[in-house]
């Protein structure tokens, strides 16, 4: 063979975590060993994370991958020739094959896995770029109403639609705007933002270009978490080389607009995935919540006008803008448009990333792409959306995927993490680590929050020391404080860290009546 | 609750850190927000931010000492004083107590103890599909039982 064959090995975080770079020598070892002419290409993930470290050759056929490839396994792997697509028991065929991937529906999530995250050749010779160009053509008023027309709604958790922001900071009288990514991704069973930004970090600045371009920003900062530095490293360098091409700068692609792009890292504080609260630590300040109004798109950073949107939103702008806004309200249903990339997490035996239209099923994907619980034993409870959102059980696990739908039944889509339980998990205990939590992280600004949480907490605790000591009365006392507790600090906190730490904790309370000791429940919504 | 919060007092800093700190300055304090950025560079460069340096910091932004100070105390990340030995996070978050990060915890709390390593807990490393998740200095690494954990930290040992 003439040519070097190409092999792929993820770089992704978890990849990493599971021993890609191990891998990835031993390759590069193996093949001088024994004289074989290889181009290794470090991508990102596919996000079938149970096959990790998923290596992949291309081949005439296409890409054919086997996993999970440890460092032990690669010489007998070229002992069987699989730089040829060669057979061996870690052979999963071609990767496009691969039923967990061929069955989703990947828009934005379309070329991860497939390129190098920092190539832009890689990026445009996949559609890269293609939504900014599209941009700079036309009216920035039009390109709102494609994003307003798509029907995206904001991925972080709020799902307020995004077009109606752009709207109002485009409208709005500024000396200078700004156009802020909120990558401050904290909660537990989340991590498409993370792989977005490693794997496919052009795919978020170019959504970003575009927001500046259709309001008039021309600043623009991506708040990254400190617990991802590979996600910080990618950006910083995809910014550079996107700054370098002339994507970014003070003339973007030569149109005499400038949009210039700046990493601002977090430090450990989960409140400050709230917006406002990212905005005091973007300024400089400790992460507390502002009171809306005034809203941000107004008055945000700074004081100035300001487009805050998640990764996920960002990123599925440029398809948007390349394919028209009728091809990505398409998909989905009612008021849900588009598709949603859902983080499989937890005990779960397939765990990974799914892109799916909204509509999909819970049951279809833990069970149906998932495979039930790695442990193989009963699934017990799904949370949903996060530490914030409600513990799903059985009954709704039918419903289709939709931001109204799921609201009905007091479940929260959120930013699509979903954390799987097995029969062995406590509810009591998952309860009371939602309030510990969120007694840990309260930024301290409003009282239900920040007292609610240590309340919340000790009551939890009397409950189970009533239950131990058999005190049925006082049970049901601190059962009822319980519920009112919650009650004050839906109603009563600024922001959804006190606002909706209730929602596990009701919803462990209502569906897992047993678990707190409690046999005849007093079901009421959570 | 995962960070020390010592009183900083026995740390003050040297004449190169100092420097250190002087250089992080007049590269940053112009940038507009620039406080984050000017603490992440300080602890990358000293492994800590020394509370004698607050004052200096202060004055170059132009706020008082109680702001920076409450800015560092408000932020898990930051540290007043030198981490001991190899930083070691064990995430305890829910997708990673699924897979048993709680008895994980247990386990490594008591095997931490004969080793350098300064033992914390992380609220999500974004690894959930892949959970438990700890990471040891500037390392991921996924499904970790006790026994790996372990064998981490003895390979910690060797290459100390």
């Amino acid at each position: 063979m003439s040519t070097a064959v190409k092999i792929y090995v993820p770089r992704d975080s978890a990849a990493l975590a599971l021993g890609a770079d191990e891998t990835a020598a031993a390759i590069q070892s193996e093949a001088k060993k024994r004289n074989i002419a290889i181009e290794l290409v470090r991508n990102s993930s596919r996000g079938l994370f149970w096959l990790e470290p998923l290596v992949e050759v291309a081949t005439q056929k296409g890409r054919v991958a086997y996993g999970p490839v440890q460092a032990e396994d690669v010489a007998r792997l070229f002992d069987v020739g699989f730089q040829n697509g060669g057979a061996h028991k870690l052979g999963l065929g071609l990767t496009e094959e691969i039923d967990y991937l061929k069955k989703q529906e990947r828009l934005t999530f379309a070329r991860m896995g497939i390129t190098d995250p920092v190539s832009l050749e890689d990026y445009q010779a996949h559609e890269g770029y293609a939504g900014l160009r599209k941009a700079l053509e036309i009216k920035p008023t039009d390109v709102v109403q494609q994003v307003l027309d798509s029907g995206l709604r904001g991925r972080g958790g709020a799902a307020f639609p995004a077009g109606i922001k752009w709207k109002t900071v485009a409208a709005a009288q500024a000396d200078q705007k700004y156009v802020v990514c909120n990558a401050d991704e904290g909660d537990s069973g989340t991590f498409s933002d993370r792989m977005t930004m490693e794997g496919d970090p052009y795919m978020l600045i170019e959504g970003m270009t575009i927001a500046a371009m259709a309001t008039g920003a021309t600043r623009g900062y991506i708040y990254v978490r400190s617990e991802y530095p590979h996600a910080i490293a990618n950006l910083n360098e995809a910014i550079a080389r996107a700054t370098k091409a002339g994507f970014l700068g003070d003339s973007v692609l030569g149109s005499g607009r400038a949009f210039h792009l700046e990493v601002r890292k977090g430090a450990g504080s989960y409140v400050c995935g709230e917006e406002t609260a990212m905005l005091e630590s973007i300024e400089g300040k400790r992460g507390i919540v502002r009171a809306k109004p005034p809203i941000p798109a107004l008055q945000g950073l700074f004081g100035k006008p300001t487009v805050i949107n998640n990764v996920i939103t960002y990123a599925s702008v440029p398809i948007i803008l390349a394919r028209g806004a009728a091809f990505y309200a398409n998909y989905g249903m009612g008021r849900s448009k588009g598709t949603l990339p859902i983080q499989l997490a937890g005990n779960i035996k397939h765990g990974g990333l799914v892109e799916k239209a909204f509509g999909v099923t819970l049951r279809e994907l833990v069970f149906t792409y998932g495979g039930g619980t790695a442990s193989g034993r009963p699934v017990k409870a799904i949370q949903v959306g996060g530490p914030l959102g409600a513990y799903v059980p059985e009954q709704h696990w039918d419903l289709p995927m939709d931001y109204e739908g799921w609201t009905a039944v007091g479940a929260t889509v959120g930013h699509g993490g979903i954390v799987v339980h097995d029969d062995t998990s406590d509810m009591r205990k998952l309860a009371r680590y939602a309030m510990e939590f969120c007694a840990i992280e309260s930024c301290g600004k409003c009282t239900p929050c920040r007292i609610g949480s240590t309340r919340g907490v000790e009551v939890i605790d009397r409950l189970a020391d009533a239950d131990r000591q058999g005190k049925p009365e006082v049970k049901a006392q601190q059962v009822k404080l319980l519920r009112d507790l919650c009650d004050t600090m839906v109603n009563g906190s600024l922001c959804a860290m006190g606002g909706m730490t209730p929602f596990p904790v009701l919803s462990a309370l209502n569906h897992y009546p047993q678990d707190f000791g409690l046999s005849n429940p007093d079901k009421k919504a959570a | 609750m995962n960070k020390t919060t010592g009183t900083a007092r026995n740390y003050p800093s040297s004449p190169q850190q100092k420097a250190t700190v002087r250089a992080v300055l007049d590269a940053r304090s112009q940038q507009p927000g620039a406080l984050l950025p000017i603490l992440h560079d300080i602890q990358d460069q000293l492994g800590y931010i020394p509370a004698d340096v607050v004052a200096d910091i202060a004055e170059a932004l132009n706020v008082s000492r109680a702001e920076v100070h409450g800015v560092i105390t408000y932020y898990h990340h930051f540290r007043s004083e030198p981490a001991q030995g190899a930083v070691v996070q064990v995430c305890r978050a829910e997708a990673c107590q699924s897979c048993g990060s709680e008895a994980l915890w247990e386990h490594a709390s008591k095997s931490a103890a004969g080793h350098n390593v300064t033992l914390e807990p992380v609220y999500c490393l974004g690894l959930c599909a892949t959970a438990p998740a700890v990471q040891i200095r500037d390392k991921f690494h996924a499904r970790v039982t006790p026994t790996k954990f372990d064998r981490l930290l003895a390979q910690l040992k060797e290459a100390a």
